[in-house]
């Protein structure tokens, strides 16, 4: 649920990238964190475990410019992948506005894909929410390996409808802020549908 | 469905000010933030300028919803508030209905006792002005009144440009 504060002339929106376990979701961050100007972002918290996998979540506060005399003020988050983190999954997806979802394009990993999109939908419902009507983009991630899948057979198994959709590889950096203004756009356009 | 974007004016900041001063006055407290459930900070006073609020807001918004989680499990509605004892300074978190989270950080110029008695008249109040937000931000989901409402697609790709 984006908060408007008209006092201090902002918009604050809140964005999840989801997907399965290490499908490349913090480091989506932590690349938007290097190349963010230090004027325009926060600090950025990871809750991890000592190997390094998120056990909570990830956190970025990023402020993008302003529209209509608002400041935009976007808190990017992660959820753990790991399948038994669940339940803190369902907690970080509380007011989302937006959603990314990083798919991993190594073959070994179709079937988590499709689990972690199956558990993103019924997580939403516990909250109210649909997917089809909340803001979201597709990220084929880790194009550089050798291996990937097809993106023709990705687009197939985990998006038939069609949402935006880019291909990345997170290390590099490539296809990073094409999604991050894939779903910031969307969140965007969906307040002016929603006319506040 | 989409969640209804939450929206609050200037009056409701004054109100909240207002509280959260007073709260900082008969407590003693360091400061006082007022975030909402998401992690948004929403205000704060007291002598906070040496914290990054923005972080604390998110972490507080995770603690309060992973508390909560805890409580369900164990076949309770919710821990409304929880207390986070330091060497020096503490926290007090409490929730304010289903819209905010109040939080005190306070040091041995206070006490829990204290903050805790003044913390739930703090909240009462909070909530009375988020019922008030609310009933305004129904009344004015109209496309007539709305800022955002003809925002145009040249607008959203202008924040984008580097």
């Amino acid at each position: 649920m984006s908060f408007i504060n008209y006092a201090a002339r902002e918009i604050n929106c809140k964005i999840v990238y989801y997907g399965p376990g290490l499908c490349g979701k913090t480091t989506n961050l932590q690349y938007v964190y290097q190349k963010t100007n230090p004027d325009l972002k926060g600090k950025m918290i990871s809750l991890a475990t000592e190997t390094e996998r998120t056990l909570f979540f990830d956190f970025l506060p990023l402020a993008l410019g302003e529209i209509r005399g608002f400041k935009a003020r976007f808190h990017l988050y992660t959820v753990p992948g790991q399948v038994f983190y669940d339940a803190s999954r369902k907690l970080i997806l509380k007011g989302v506005d937006g959603a990314v979802f990083v798919a991993d394009s190594q073959p070994a990993r179709e079937e988590a894909n499709i689990e972690s999109l199956e558990n993103l939908q019924s997580n939403l419902v516990e909250h109210g929410l649909e997917l089809s009507s909340l803001p979201w983009v597709m990220q084929y991630n880790k194009r550089d390996l050798p291996d990937a899948m097809p993106v023709e057979e990705m687009r197939k198994l985990l998006n038939p409808t069609g949402v935006p959709e880019f291909s990345a590889c997170a290390t590099s950096g490539e296809g990073v802020f094409e999604t991050l203004k894939g779903v910031a756009k969307g969140v965007l356009s969906s307040l002016r549908k929603l006319g506040v | 469905m989409f969640e209804s974007p939450f929206a609050m004016r200037e009056k409701d900041f004054a109100a909240i000010q207002v509280i959260i001063d007073g709260l900082v006055e008969e407590t003693g407290a360091r400061g006082v933030l007022v975030i909402d459930r998401v992690g948004q900070l929403l205000s704060r006073t007291g002598r906070m300028e040496e914290f990054d609020t923005t972080s604390l807001a998110s972490l507080a918004a995770g603690c309060v919803a992973a508390t909560g989680g805890l409580a369900r499990l164990l076949g309770e509605d919710d821990f409304p508030s929880h207390f986070h004892q330091g060497e020096s300074g503490s926290l007090y978190i409490s929730r304010v209905d289903e819209r905010g989270i109040l939080i005190v950080f306070f040091d041995r110029a206070s006490s829990l006792g204290l903050v805790r008695l003044r913390a739930r008249k703090g909240s009462a109040a909070l909530a009375h002005v988020f019922e008030e937000a609310q009933k305004e931000n129904e009344a004015r989901v109209s496309p007539d009144h709305s800022a955002f409402a003809n925002i145009t697609d040249e607008e959203i790709d202008n924040l984008f440009s580097d």
